[in-house]
């Protein structure tokens, strides 16, 4: 009952309250000029500095979801769940050397979404449009998945109904709040919302890694405690170390996230928002420190089974929920008012990712289908305007995924746009180095990928949920005609590798066939512009009296700003 | 590496120099921690263990100090000198 749990209910309450507010007023924070600009309300004017940044990207890219739902990996399966880690070291250094390049080529173009720069690139709105498309549908169901990282905690805390709209109330507030602050500041809210959320996780996890082995009896008898009940299951694929059937998925699977963690174009957009080269590379020093964060939360899912943690039960009959693992050890091990305070963290922590999310995939919807295909004249506040609207819309898809749908679906279409959204590397990442592929190929790769990527998908059981189809990532390579091998590999790294394989023989194809190429659009001096550089398309903190004072701003522009 | 950086350069002289550095061989250091976090024998074992976490869980998050460690010499021996 909720009545057990009302010191909880009301920090909750308070703290989310306060951030609420704060969203509101993020839009007079840092000023700018004219909130109607894409440029400001999308990417909170191009101007984000380090700290920022850090935030913003650090609440970005380790969501509520990722909080609740690594340790219950851990929790249930053991050492593959740790993945989490090495693919969170990658993507650093991936950043580094291929994300700057992003960067600067959007500076100077005044790109918004990756697809922008697919179409410029490779001269075709049809590849653009795939790209759009792809990364619309992937981020989709992985907001939805914000929610279920709240409902988990909600569900701890015994915030429950009879009816489907009675148990999902709290949820449909919570977003409808979030979705009115994210149409008023655009990213500034949930830059800001970003602070109190990292610190709020900063604090209760160091509470927690220190209060509970203390309680528990220290860190090696947790992980002997996780030993003990591993060795005791039937199941032959968990246990505190890999063994030799799950190292190749591991691998796999971990590089495979990093990449396309960093093709996500939420990702992208807490990049692109940032104000200069220099501070994306020393943020990717910087960002592993939430790294650590998630490695330590990731062992509470051990924590909690030397704390005899039973999950809540699941959806469905006879299933388990184990999401609900961090917010129960939570509840059991601490005071009222410090399990209140670790909710709202992971309740928050679900804020920030679904606000940059959806004006994420708002912007690819204006910018390459609506300017693109529907008004091609439309101007910038017209643009800014059209994104508001839909990141509204969007945010209304995924409560009704989530009201209307079982969870679990939502669980596999996330599962799905990982190995969806890899499909776009050749034309994104691959694109930034190099325009060898023809754009045609890159169409024909794409289908290719995805072909086989929803294939494999699709082949996959789940015993533990008594699941037929897209029960897991991890393909049998006996499948693959390795007959006899009890190996299994991630099927985002075999789809994409397809995909490649396809890309470039098509390309050799149409080059013989002379197919038309297209032109390029960028030069291989925009690739490295950095802050000051001239921009082609003028900067809106200058220009922001909209079309007839464009000439004359694109002139001023053209002077280097001087360097510190 | 050794040019020195006046604010009134011409933009295409700026834009060469930033190219020279993109393409600086400290770059290949940032390899280092993309391909040891994957190497799992390194790290698939459960002794020695270090304040009782066994090795498969100390070493990997250890590895997060050579990303670290890795980014920052990158970008000191890259960036531009103002």
């Amino acid at each position: 009952m909720w009545r057990d749990h009302l010191t909880e209910i009301i920090i909750f309450t308070l703290l989310f309250l306060l951030v609420s507010g704060m969203g509101f007023v993020a839009a007079r924070w840092r000023a700018p000029k004219d909130i109607n600009h894409l440029d400001e309300w999308g990417l909170g004017g191009r101007s984000f500095g380090g700290w920022i940044t850090w935030f913003l990207v650090g609440g970005d890219l380790y969501t509520a979801y990722t909080f609740v739902a690594v340790p219950a990996l851990l929790f249930g399966a053991g050492a593959a769940g740790f993945f989490a880690v090495p693919y969170t070291i990658i993507i650093y250094p991936l950043v580094f050397l291929v994300l700057v390049r992003l960067w600067s080529v959007s500076h100077r173009h005044g790109f918004v979404t990756p697809a922008d720069f697919v179409r410029k690139r490779f001269d075709s709105p049809t590849l653009a449009l795939i790209i759009a498309i792809t990364g619309i549908v992937a981020t989709m169901p992985y907001i939805a998945l914000q929610l279920v990282g709240i409902e988990a905690v909600l569900k701890t805390m015994g915030v429950s109904g009879e009816s489907a709209i009675a148990r999902h109330l709290p949820i449909i507030i919570a977003f409808a709040i979030l979705a009115a602050y994210t149409y008023q500041s655009g990213l500034r809210a949930p830059a800001l919302i970003a602070f109190v959320k990292d610190s709020l996780i900063y604090v209760v996890i160091l509470v927690a890694i220190v209060y509970l082995p203390y309680k528990l009896g220290g860190w090696g008898s947790i992980f002997d405690a996780a030993d003990a009940k591993f060795d005791a299951s039937p199941s032959p694929n968990d246990g505190i170390t890999l063994n030799a059937n799950n190292q190749l998925q591991y691998i796999t699977l971990a590089l495979g996230s990093a990449l396309a963690l960093f093709l996500y174009p939420h990702s992208l957009t807490g990049v692109l928002a940032s104000r200069s080269r220099d501070v994306i590379k020393r943020n990717m020093s910087a960002l592993p420190a939430y790294s650590l964060l998630l490695g330590l939360i990731a062992l509470l899912g051990y924590a909690a089974i030397a704390a005899g943690v039973t999950p809540l039960p699941g959806a469905t009959e006879g299933t388990v929920d184990n999401n609900t693992v961090v917010p129960l050890l939570f509840e059991q091990q601490f005071p009222s008012w410090f399990a209140g305070i670790a909710f709202a963290a992971i309740g928050i922590g679900a804020l920030v990712p679904a606000a940059i999310m959806s004006i994420a995939a708002a912007n690819l919807f204006t910018r390459n289908i609506y300017k693109e295909y529907l008004r091609k004249d439309a101007t910038a506040a017209q643009e800014a305007n059209v994104s508001k609207i839909t990141s509204l819309v969007v945010k209304i898809g995924a409560v009704a995924c989530i009201v209307f749908l079982d969870p679990q679906f939502s669980i596999d279409l996330q599962l799905i746009g990982g190995v969806i959204i890899l499909q776009t590397l050749p034309a994104v990442a691959l694109g930034l180095y190099t325009r060898w592929f023809h754009r045609g190929a890159l169409v024909a790769g794409w289908v290719a990928g995805m072909g086989l990527g929803m294939w494999m998908l699709y082949q996959i059981p789940n015993p533990a949920t008594k699941r037929a189809h897209f029960g897991g990532s991890a393909f049998p390579l006996e499948k693959l005609g390795f007959d006899g091998s009890t190996k299994t590999i991630y099927v985002g790294l075999v789809a994409v590798a397809v995909n490649l394989l396809v890309a470039a023989i098509v390309t050799l194809i149409l080059r013989a066939a002379k197919v038309a190429e297209g032109v390029d659009g960028t030069t291989q001096d925009d690739y490295f512009a950095d802050e000051g550089d001239p921009r082609l398309v003028p900067d809106p903190r200058e220009s922001t009296e909209g079309e007839s004072a464009e000439g004359e701003a694109a002139g001023e522009s053209v002077e280097p700003a001087p360097k510190v | 590496m050794s040019e020195s950086e006046t604010p009134a350069a011409p933009a295409g002289e700026v834009v060469s120099r930033a190219r020279a550095k993109d393409h600086s061989p400290w770059n290949w250091l940032l390899f280092l921690p993309i391909v040891v976090p994957l190497i799992t024998p390194l790290f698939n074992a459960d002794s020695p263990r270090l304040f009782g976490f066994p090795v498969f869980y100390w070493l990997q998050l250890a590895f997060i100090l050579l990303g670290v460690g890795t980014t920052t010499v990158v970008y000191q021996m890259t960036k531009k000198r103002g």
